[in-house]
């Protein structure tokens, strides 16, 4: 327990001791928010449906989770290269702990970068349906936010360097967002799109956190908590698996 | 006495680079033994399969009675490390660094927080326990990374090229410390140097390594004795030769070459 929570402040510390990444990864998803939401606020209102920004912050606290996230994870190329990740690995502590505990970290950091999006996106016009739903909220943050840490340092235990960065950013994040529905709605879409949708696994977090959100849903709230559930302990045990496959 | 590490038949090959050939030896409980060897010998390498941070390509080990193969986590019990190459998390503090390396070896509070104390006062850092790593240079950087590889106690501590860069006060200084550790409670030192007077000086044996091969050992004065040497240094050298190991630099030693130039300065 102490080597988890050790590991989890570690990351925390780290975290807010850089504030140039707390503003930087707090920038991109703002400037989707105002630019799309107040761009293509008036066609998405002619063309019958609604409010944009309405439809718009979920996915855009999604996308700011999955950005953390998937950074977070990532760090650990950082570690080797700067040597710290030797401490790690000789420590006579389960590879499952540290897994957890840089996981978990990550996630706190992502999901803490979350809410920030979530409290800005309320000073541009946006309004949960129900406070009382907030709680939900954070849980499917949450998941999102274990889920793609999780992923990003399964990932990250396989690359040397961060030459294989540039290629997670274009090949992996990128289209995980863009195809999740976090900016479209998910009806009428062309059915090879639409399938792409139901294998992204951050689809089911936006559905999931839109829906407590707004009360505007796709798949139904168990199958997004449970779907995300099951794919984030399998990326757990995936992830714990190649870390304790990593040589220096 | 007892054999608390044993080695046999240990290789280690990097693609066509054979860097560990059929290493075998063993080192006995609360010795302290010299790995040495001219730069790529292929002492890091083998520290680090000891270490379980690298996978031997065959042949085995046994560390504290824990198989390396089999039961990694009983070796990491059992050993703690002074790397080569830097291992401290730059953007901690010098007092979190030690705290981390403290709960992970699961050094009970009360000790943890005397031990920390006492050793950074010892490498004169305690003043400086709440800087950042970053802000921090070379000798002090390495300084630190020995208090912390003293922190926990273990059965035995690896120290490779611990004291790289340091001044020879400081030097002195830490090896009492560690002279001092391994008498008082018998742990086994396993360590490389580059300055042969200091392991004539404090190792009770030497394994000198070359080309990835055992090629003597013995006590520092048995192997003076068979090169007729008057020095450590001497027999190191009409052991392996004069000639100056060029290789293909790998990005660590390039790092490492950097490294050891700033700390010269
Ligand atoms: N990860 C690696 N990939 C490829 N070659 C490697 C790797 N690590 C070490 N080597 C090579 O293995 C050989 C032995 O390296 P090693 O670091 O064990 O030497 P060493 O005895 O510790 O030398 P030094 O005194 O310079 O520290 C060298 O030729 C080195 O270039
Ligand atoms: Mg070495």
């Amino acid at each position: 327990m102490d080597t988890v929570y050790i590991l989890w402040l570690r990351q925390i510390k780290r975290y807010f001791r850089s504030r140039a990444r707390i503003v930087g990864s707090i920038g991109q998803p703002l400037l989707f928010l105002v630019a799309l939401g107040f761009g293509l606020g008036p066609v998405y209102q002619r063309a019958g449906g609604g409010s944009y920004i309405e439809f718009l912050a979920p996915g855009i606290v999604a996308m700011a989770i999955l950005f953390t996230a998937v950074f977070s994870g990532i760090e650990i190329i950082w570690d080797r290269q700067f040597g710290f990740l030797k401490e790690t690995l000789v420590a006579p502590v389960s590879r499952i702990q540290i897994m957890l505990g840089r996981t978990l970290g990550g996630a706190t950091v992502a999901m803490f970068q979350g809410i920030i999006i979530f409290i800005l996106s309320m000073f541009v016009g946006f309004r949960p349906v129900s406070f009382v739903l907030l709680p939900l909220a954070l849980v499917f943050m949450f998941l999102i936010a274990v889920l793609f840490t999780a992923l990003g340092t399964a990932i990250a235990s396989r690359l040397e360097d961060m030459q294989g960065f540039q290629l997670i950013m274009n090949f992996l994040v990128m289209p995980l967002f863009f195809l999740s529905g976090a900016l479209f709605p998910l009806e009428g879409l062309p059915s090879a799109i639409a399938t792409i949708v139901k294998i992204d696994p951050l689809a089911y977090g936006v559905d999931g956190l839109r829906h407590v959100l707004t009360g505007v849903a796709n798949f139904g709230l168990f199958a997004d908590f449970s779907i995300l559930l099951v794919i984030t302990a399998l990326l757990l045990l995936i992830g714990s698996y190649l870390f304790s496959k990593i040589q220096i | 006495m007892e054999e608390i590490i044993n080695i046999s038949h240990l290789v280690k090959r990097f693609d066509k680079l054979v860097a560990v050939n059929d290493i075998s030896f063993s080192v006995k409980k609360g010795e302290i033994f010299a790995f040495l060897g001219p730069n790529g010998a292929g002492k890091s390498t083998t520290i680090k399969i000891l270490t379980t941070l690298l996978r031997p390509t065959s042949g085995s080990a046994i560390l504290n009675g824990s198989d390396l193969s089999s039961n990694a986590l009983g070796v990491r019990n059992s050993f703690g490390i002074v790397f080569q190459d830097p291992s401290l998390d730059d953007e901690l503090t010098a007092y979190e660094n030690m705290e981390f390396h403290g709960v992970l070896y699961r050094v009970p509070k009360e000790v943890r927080r005397a031990r920390i104390e006492e050793l950074m006062k010892f490498v004169e850092l305690w003043d400086r326990k709440d800087t950042l790593i970053k802000f921090f240079s070379g000798g002090m950087k390495r300084r630190l990374e020995i208090a912390r590889g003293l922190l926990h106690h273990p059965k035995i501590l690896f120290l490779d090229e611990p004291t790289v860069g340091l001044d020879p006060q400081t030097r002195n200084h830490i090896w009492s410390y560690i002279q001092d550790l391994n008498k008082k409670e018998g742990i086994t030192i396993f360590f490389t140097t580059h300055y042969m007077d200091e392991a004539e000086r404090v190792a009770h044996r030497v394994a000198i390594v070359d080309h990835g091969t055992i090629i003597e050992e013995g006590s520092p004065e048995e192997l003076k004795r068979k090169t007729n040497a008057a020095s450590l240094e001497d027999a190191f050298l009409s052991l392996t030769g004069h000639e100056i190991r060029s290789e293909e630099a790998t990005a660590a030693d390039y790092m490492r070459m950097h490294r050891r130039a700033w700390r010269g300065r």
